[in-house]
């Protein structure tokens, strides 16, 4: 009987949310509820952290990785641009000098490679930050408005493997959550 | 004795806070984010975006001109052809160059007092820009054909020239633009979301939730967000110092006497700071006083930003010093004569007007009594503002109009289309300002927080 009242739960609700009134007590909790076997989790701040996406389980950042393939794109592309409009396309010929007068093409190789780095990463943190994003549940927590002000806020969710409501209840209560909330889906 | 002394007015200097003590992590929020939301809108502001939009008009009336009757308008004429149009260009744009300076190479130097300057910076950067990018556009001749100077698959049978630096002007003001734009937008993104989870009224919520686009201030987020913005300083600032190379290399590559020299780049690029540093302050000192916002922009930061001023300043003069002392040293007779010329020709009065808003009158910014008061710094500012405009013009105007053969030289002046245009560029960079402190937080709310939170972390 338990495990069917669990299992309604689990559809009922996102998650389980404690509210902290600082980044120390945030940062703890966070790092309990990952010791306490919790992985489906998400902390918010209203500044970065440091220390708590890891603390939560996130380790490998791939934004350098898509910036520093847009930026060799970039290179070759700027670089590729230059060299097909002046040797193959339409090549002139200006007082004999080569065709392919490479040093006069890297000003624009290298502002395109900046320009395709830069777009990486601006686009690249928007994709694998999933955003936009118009909808979430954590918003329907009336508190959570003040996340992006003074107030810290760790949220597990029903997903989780580990999670059932009470335990999760018990563990914010242990460490000190100045409010708990459900979060509706 | 006296060394003591100086330590003890150093430790002094340095104690000046870079937030005034008091504010917590809620008091800050709502108060920067009160000037957009709730606090009434102040009179000044109405005034302000009137008399700058009647600027606006100006220059759109201008513009409609140029392009009805041709850039004839303008004064240019053989030999001087790049005339007034060329020289905004080159000043609009080295203002920009602060606004990346503050907001990536500080970042990279760990310097926190970047942190309530950054963003009204980066805005100044961008709308300086967007000015700089009017005039070589206007002084095309046919401006509906700017896109020409792009390589598009066209049926001409022909592709822009990539060995001509002005086609590496184009690159590297257009992806300056968009780099700064996307710098300014990411640090704007969890700002926004504090304002629309501040905002009360639907239709502010709807506008600055769609601009948040759902940002929510997780931890993972975070995490990438911070990795991005570092990266983007990274990259931005390489693109800070190539933007004003390129621009120096429109001279520099070219043969005319007074232009064809190779301390073109690093001088224009510590010019470019020196004036954007002194746009910095002239719009700075102003607004922390009419929004009442002394205790995020303190005198520690005007201090700073005139020790750059004084900094760069110092580079600006040795870069004329030297443009003498090699007009001397190379005994090319054209070199020699294009240097009697700039001092003591028909604009010679221009070049000593120079001399003394660049290099003169900043020298007062040596003195402990004179670099903390704000007006004096206020004062200092607008003279390199006018000194940088003079030193573009005196490079462009003087060395085209007696270049080598004396038949071939000539006079110029601007028109009176001339000098709408450049109030009107002044009118529209101060319209866009206006709209910009009126709609989007002037100050990064998110990184005050952070250093709120370092000051009370640090007390305790």
């Amino acid at each position: 009987m338990a495990d069917a009242g669990s299992s309604i739960n689990r559809i009922s609700i996102y998650g389980l949310m404690g509210e902290f009134d600082s980044p120390e007590t945030l940062l703890a909790a966070a790092q309990g509820a990952y010791a306490k076997g919790f992985r489906r989790m998400d902390a918010y701040s209203p500044f970065p952290i440091d220390g708590l996406a890891e603390a939560i389980g996130f380790h490998s950042s791939r934004v350098p990785f898509l910036v520093l393939i847009g930026g060799i794109i970039g290179c070759f592309s700027g670089f590729f641009l230059q060299y097909w409009a002046s040797v193959i396309g339409y090549p002139i010929n200006v007082g004999g000098r080569p065709l392919n007068s490479w040093p006069a093409f890297i000003p624009v190789a290298f502002e395109v490679t900046i320009l395709l780095a830069a777009l990486s990463a601006f686009f690249g943190v928007l994709v694998l930050n999933g955003l936009p994003m118009p909808y979430h549940p954590v918003f329907n927590v009336e508190r959570f408005e003040l996340a992006s002000r003074n107030r810290f806020f760790l949220c597990i969710e029903a997903i989780d493997p580990r999670f059932d409501p009470k335990g999760a209840r018990e563990f914010f209560e242990t460490v000190g959550a100045q409010g708990i909330y459900e979060v509706d889906p | 004795m006296a060394t003591n002394q100086q330590s003890e007015r150093s430790d002094a200097a340095s104690s000046l806070p870079i937030i005034e003590p008091g504010h917590t992590l809620g008091s800050i929020t709502d108060q920067i984010s009160s000037i957009v939301l709730t606090r009434r809108t102040p009179r000044f502001w109405y005034v302000g975006v009137a008399l700058s939009f009647v600027l606006v008009l100006v220059l759109f009336f201008c513009i409609a001109a140029l392009i009805t009757v041709g850039v004839g308008l303008f004064g240019i004429m053989i030999p001087v052809a790049w005339g007034f149009a060329i020289v905004n260009f080159v000043w609009w744009i080295g203002i920009g160059h602060a606004g990346t300076l503050i907001s990536a190479i500080l970042l990279l130097l760990r310097q926190k007092w970047r942190q309530s300057i950054n963003r009204f910076a980066e805005a100044m950067t961008l709308f300086a820009v967007a000015c700089a990018g009017l005039f070589p556009i206007l002084h095309l001749g046919r401006p509906w054909f700017a896109y020409w100077l792009f390589p598009y698959p066209s049926t001409m049978a022909i592709q822009p020239q990539f060995r001509s630096p002005l086609v590496w002007d184009v690159f590297a003001v257009s992806t300056y633009f968009t780099v700064s734009l996307l710098f300014w937008f990411l640090g704007l993104i969890p700002d926004l979301a504090t304002l629309r989870d501040r905002a009360r009224g639907r239709v502010p919520r709807f506008i600055y939730g769609m601009l948040a686009m759902g940002w929510r201030g997780s931890a993972i987020h975070w995490h990438r967000y911070e990795m991005a913005y570092l990266l983007l300083a990274g990259l931005a600032t390489p693109l800070v110092v190539s933007v004003h190379t390129v621009v120096s290399f429109d001279f520099a590559v070219a043969l005319v006497p007074g232009w064809h020299s190779t301390i073109f780049p690093p001088y224009f690029v510590a010019g470019a700071i020196y004036s954007g540093f002194a746009m910095v302050l002239t719009i700075a000192i102003p607004l922390r006083k009419l929004y009442g916002l002394e205790d995020f922009i303190t005198m520690r930061h005007l201090k700073n930003m005139g020790m750059v001023m004084l900094a760069t300043g110092m580079i600006v003069a040795y870069g004329y010093l030297m443009e003498t002392f090699m007009a001397w040293y190379s005994g090319d007779i054209f070199e020699k004569y294009m240097m009697m010329n700039r001092m003591f020709g028909p604009y010679g009065w221009m070049y000593w007007l120079l001399i003394l808003f660049n290099i003169l009158i900043p020298q007062a910014l040596w003195f402990r009594g004179l670099h903390t008061n704000v007006r004096v710094l206020f004062a200092i500012a607008v003279s390199v503002n006018i000194g940088m405009w003079l030193e573009r013009y005196v490079i462009v105007v003087v060395s085209l109009h007696r270049d080598f053969m004396p038949s071939a030289w000539g006079m110029y002046s601007g028109t009176i289309v001339d000098y709408a245009v450049l109030a009107g560029s002044i009118g529209l960079f101060v319209c866009l300002l206006f709209i910009f402190i009126r709609v989007l937080p002037m100050i990064s709310i998110f990184e005050m927080r952070e250093l709120v939170h370092e000051e009370e972390t640090k007390s305790e």
